[in-house]
């Protein structure tokens, strides 16, 4: 049963968090937070020791050496959004509901660890619907506002349909190949049109949980309506776990089809980097703009997929440890900001540095992060994305996606414009922030400024993906 | 710690030392004492180099340095040093240095301005120092951003137009630069086995024609960029007029030498096959710059605008001797990169204390200037005259032996270029004079201009380490170009064997 740590040991805290939450008194909500923060980082620093690997439930259950680091990559991450939360949830509106915050979160994750270990469709379905549904529910938190409850009627029903074209194409796999194992599967695929279309129909519905355009389409009033911490963690963990989980199926289950695959993420990326980084030059609301940004940002992930090797796996997964890093300072730096002045444009940051210079700082070298600029962590992982799609000669590929990277850089720029640059007579007065935001945004920078220095970090992970792709 | 990695260790230090003092003052001097310390390092290892050459080391690199840092892809932090790199971190130890004392004044957020000037020389030191393609890369990188917040928040005129054009153009550039360095990676080994980014271990194996002419392109355009090939050059002009003083000296006398380099060590040095068969092209390109440059000089009101067209001009001269393909023109290309970077940043920081005394940089409104503060003004001449060729300053010898380099290639198509090239001279000096006759000579025409005083003791230190520059290389070339030359080796054996 040590196979499954990851998830027993996140079932186990939400237990006890329940437990504790039934004896606090009702005006004492708030003492949930150190626990809830205290358990989930044990449980991230205990899933480091080494653990067994292998097989559950007949196969239904996978877990090797990469799915165990993939795990973890989605624990950091998310032990810094419970980090960064509690200011936003101490305010007054929220005071009753802390509780339900942390263990909703804690059921969506338990449910991406079950899907990234999944052996079969079946498993795959479970841990994606049980990291869905609560989302809606987090999304939809601040229901006395109207967006958000908007916010929660449009994920749910966008992910009702992107499940049910999910589950239409998983049909027709089972139909026509027998079996929801993944190994069946493979060896019983033969590339009929019917297969194909399965494959295309399973990929639409993956592809809405990442955001991949055409299918991005409820992403930007989600991500607007939905708080600010809820975005992140949307935006960030329930992005990367998807994306682990439809690498794997690619390279895995659907190995033998690669040829139509790559055709298919080769128009793909391109249209969901350059469609993302246009749209985003316009938004002047900081998360939506941040939501086009992470469109962008899957637009660039796809890159690494379309190789097919053991560069490109390896990548996307340093790709989205980085990602997690860099995105969660820029959600953090508008969050703080959001919580104390309730200021979520980006005009309002203007002349923000000479009134905050070191939140300002931390913005700064999260967007450069986001946008690939050395010496900070996202330059190693865009040089690493762009060397996997070069390693199979998709010069041109690169050359675009390069290009997209000078956009983002771009509209990147002009929030740091806005900061540095730009004067105002009303900037954002200074204020102190928590200590629990600083020590979020310490360990966010922390990452953005040593994972690319530090190669250890690359080399342990292409050491886990031998023989998987 | 070696010698070339203190290079990059000095920079890191001073800025951790800025940020951790609070006095405007004493930022300044930490910048100042950190990049003296730079100069004396440079004074060093260009002395070590010269002995070890002297002691007839002959190998390729000296002071190399190998350590591993991503083992699979086999990314090194490979540093070293030949004849022109050792060149080019003398003039960047010298261009920083004048341009600390340059920017004495600035008082609006002093700490953040020296960090990110100091930044901005630690890319190019790490750039010149490299020998690993990835780590050159970065450190390009890291040489260009700094150049946002430095003319964005400190620069004039439209200060947010041109700091995000030049930004973007340059990072358009390196997106070219990232595509031609994977394409030499991923054909680093035609053999098969570990593919590499190591400059020289690439310069030995044999790249296949069709990759050449597929990547040259890619990784000639892309340096060009920041060497102001034409048509990429209009970022220079609006750059150079909207940044502070000691920006202007370090972009046009520093930062567009990386174009220059980078053209020399990797498009050329890498890939002389696709050189050799597309460098016509180019050539046509930099000829146009060279001319353009000169005329759009001409035509200037503003001082700074005048400089950057001019150096528009001098820069597509280094672009155009590099690919001349012999061993006198590059060396030209060198020795012109070196000079011409002393004398603009001279240049930019005369005008700086200029502007800060008159407050216009319009040539028609100023005049007489000569009487009111001799010592700016004598440089000015020095610098103007250094600029149009005159023998006893660098310009000359740079000028000289570019074209007498063009001048060996007996083809009509070579002559030509050759010829309309070497008009730009005739140009240079119409605009300089001018400049000279309408700025310094004269009637003073406004009263406020005869309150002005001369220059202040940092103001003469910048200007005089820079016209020190100028006249050494001018009275003795010698050692520069012997220097350089034994560096040339290499690159020109190489082109030989594509020519053949």
């Amino acid at each position: 049963m040590l196979v499954m740590r990851h998830e027993l040991l996140l079932i186990a805290i939400t237990v006890i968090l329940l437990l504790i939450e039934i004896f606090l008194p009702a005006g004492k909500k708030h003492r949930i937070i150190f626990p809830s923060i205290f358990l989930l980082g044990l449980v991230t620093v205990i899933n480091f020791f080494p653990i067994p690997t292998g097989e559950l439930f007949g196969g239904m259950y996978v877990s090797t050496a990469l799915t165990v680091t993939m795990k973890n990559i989605l624990n950091i991450g998310t032990f810094i959004i419970f980090i960064q939360s509690v200011s936003w949830l101490k305010k007054e509106e929220n005071k009753e509901k802390i509780s339900e915050f942390y263990l909703l979160i804690l059921s969506t994750l338990i449910g991406m660890d079950y899907m990234i270990s999944s052996g079969d469709f079946m498993m795959f379905y479970l841990g994606l619907e049980l990291a869905t549904i609560p989302i809606a529910a987090l999304a939809a938190f601040e229901r006395y506002k109207e967006k958000s409850a908007e916010a929660g009627v449009k994920l749910i029903f966008t992910s009702a349909l992107s499940s049910g074209i999910l589950l239409y194409g998983i049909s027709m796999i089972y139909g026509t190949t027998g079996s929801v194992y993944f190994t069946d599967v493979k060896a019983a695929f033969e590339a009929t049109p019917l297969q194909i279309l399965a494959f295309i129909f399973f990929f639409a519905g993956l592809a809405f949980k990442i955001a991949i355009v055409p299918f991005h389409l409820w992403i930007a009033d989600v991500y607007e309506g939905a708080p600010i911490n809820v975005t992140a963690y949307l935006s960030v963990i329930s992005k990367g776990a998807a994306v682990f989980i439809l690498m794997i199926i690619l390279f895995t289950v659907f190995s033998k089809i690669a040829i139509i695959w790559r055709d298919v993420l080769y128009v793909m990326s391109i249209i969901t980097m350059t469609i993302g980084n246009l749209f985003a030059i316009r938004q002047r609301n900081i998360k939506r703009f941040l939501a086009f940004s992470s469109i962008a940002q899957a637009g660039f992930i796809l890159l690494g997929m379309i190789g097919q090797s053991q560069l490109g796996m390896t990548t996307v997964v340093y790709f989205i440890l980085i990602y997690i890093f860099s995105n969660l300072g820029a959600f953090g730096v508008a969050g703080i900001i959001s919580n104390v002045t309730g200021k979520e444009t980006i005009d309002d940051y203007d002349g923000f540095y000479r009134t905050n210079p070191l939140l300002s700082l931390t913005m700064m070298l999260a967007l450069f992060s986001l946008a690939g600029i050395p010496p900070v962590a996202g330059f190693f992982g865009k040089f690493f994305l762009f060397a996997a799609a070069a390693q199979k000669g998709f010069y041109i590929l690169v050359f675009i996606a390069v290009l997209n990277t000078i956009i983002s850089l771009y509209y990147y720029l002009l929030v740091i414009k806005a900061m540095f640059l730009n004067t105002s007579d009303q900037p954002i007065a200074y204020f102190r922030s928590d200590n629990y935001t600083r020590v979020g945004l310490i360990l966010c920078i922390t990452g953005i400024v040593v994972i690319g220095f530090a190669s250890p970090v690359y080399e342990f992970i292409l050491n886990l993906s031998h023989g998987i792709y | 710690m070696d010698i070339l990695t203190l290079f990059i260790v000095i920079p890191v230090i001073t800025m951790i030392g800025i940020m951790l003092v609070r006095d405007t003052k004493q930022v300044k001097i930490i910048s100042a004492v950190g990049m003296s310390l730079q100069l004396i390092n440079a004074a060093i290892l260009i002395t070590m180099f010269l002995m070890q050459r002297h002691a007839g080391n002959t190998s390729e690199i000296l002071f190399a340095k190998d350590v591993v840092w991503y083992q699979s892809l086999n990314i090194h932090y490979y540093i070293g040093v030949d004849g022109v790199s050792v060149a080019m971190i003398g003039l960047t130890s010298i261009v920083i240095f004048a341009g600390i004392f340059a920017s004495w004044e600035v008082k609006d957020l002093s700490k953040e301005f020296f960090v990110s000037l100091i930044l901005l020389s630690t890319g190019v030191f790490g750039f010149f120092i490299s020998l690993d393609l990835f780590t050159m890369f970065l450190f390009y990188e890291v040489a260009v951003i700094p150049m946002y917040l430095l003319i964005g928040i400190w620069g004039s005129g439209p200060r947010h137009y041109s700091a995000m054009k030049l930004t973007l153009m340059l990072m358009g550039g390196s997106a070219f630069i990232l595509v031609g360095l994977l394409g030499l990676y991923f054909n680093s080994n035609p053999a098969g086995g570990q593919l590499t980014f190591d400059l020289i271990k690439i310069s030995k194996v044999h790249i296949p024609l069709n990759v050449q002419m597929f990547f040259f392109p890619f990784l000639f355009l892309g340096f060009g960029v920041l060497g102001a090939l034409f048509p990429f050059h209009t970022w220079s002009p609006d750059g150079h007029a909207s940044a502070p003083t000691a920006v202007s000296m370090l972009h046009a006398g520093v930062l567009m030498k990386l174009g220059g380099y980078g053209c020399y060590r990797v498009a050329v040095f890498l890939l002389p096959d696709g050189a050799h068969h597309l460098g016509w092209i180019f050539l046509i390109l930099t000829t146009i710059s060279v001319i353009y440059g000169a005329f759009g000089a001409i035509w200037q009101k503003d001082l700074k605008y005048i400089n950057a067209y001019s150096s528009v001009s001098h820069c597509g001269l280094v672009l155009f001797a590099i690919l001349m393909f012999n061993q006198t023109a590059i060396n030209g290309a060198i020795i012109q990169m070196i000079s011409h970077g002393i004398m603009t940043a001279l240049f930019f920081a005369l005008i700086g204390m200029i502007y800060g005394r008159t407050h216009t940089r319009f040539i028609n409104e100023m005049g007489g200037l000569m009487k009111v503060m001799p010592f700016l003004a004598v440089a000015y001449v020095i610098a103007g005259l250094a600029s149009l060729g005159l023998p006893g300053f660098s310009g000359f010898v740079a000028e000289m032996t570019i074209f007498v380099g063009a001048f060996q290639h007996p083809d009509v198509f070579h002559r030509v270029v050759t010829i309309i090239a070497c008009s730009s001279i005739v140009v240079t000096a119409v605009y300089v004079l001018r400049v000279v006759g309408m700025l310094l000579l004269g009637k003073i025409r406004n009263d406020h201009f005869l309150e002005i005083k001369d220059a202040k003791w940092h103001e003469r230190l910048s200007v005089g380490v820079l016209i020190f520059g100028i006249t050494a290389i001018g009275l003795a070339p010698l050692w520069l170009s012997d220097m350089i030359n034994n560096g040339l080796t290499p690159i020109i054996t190489r082109l030989l064997a594509a020519v053949q």
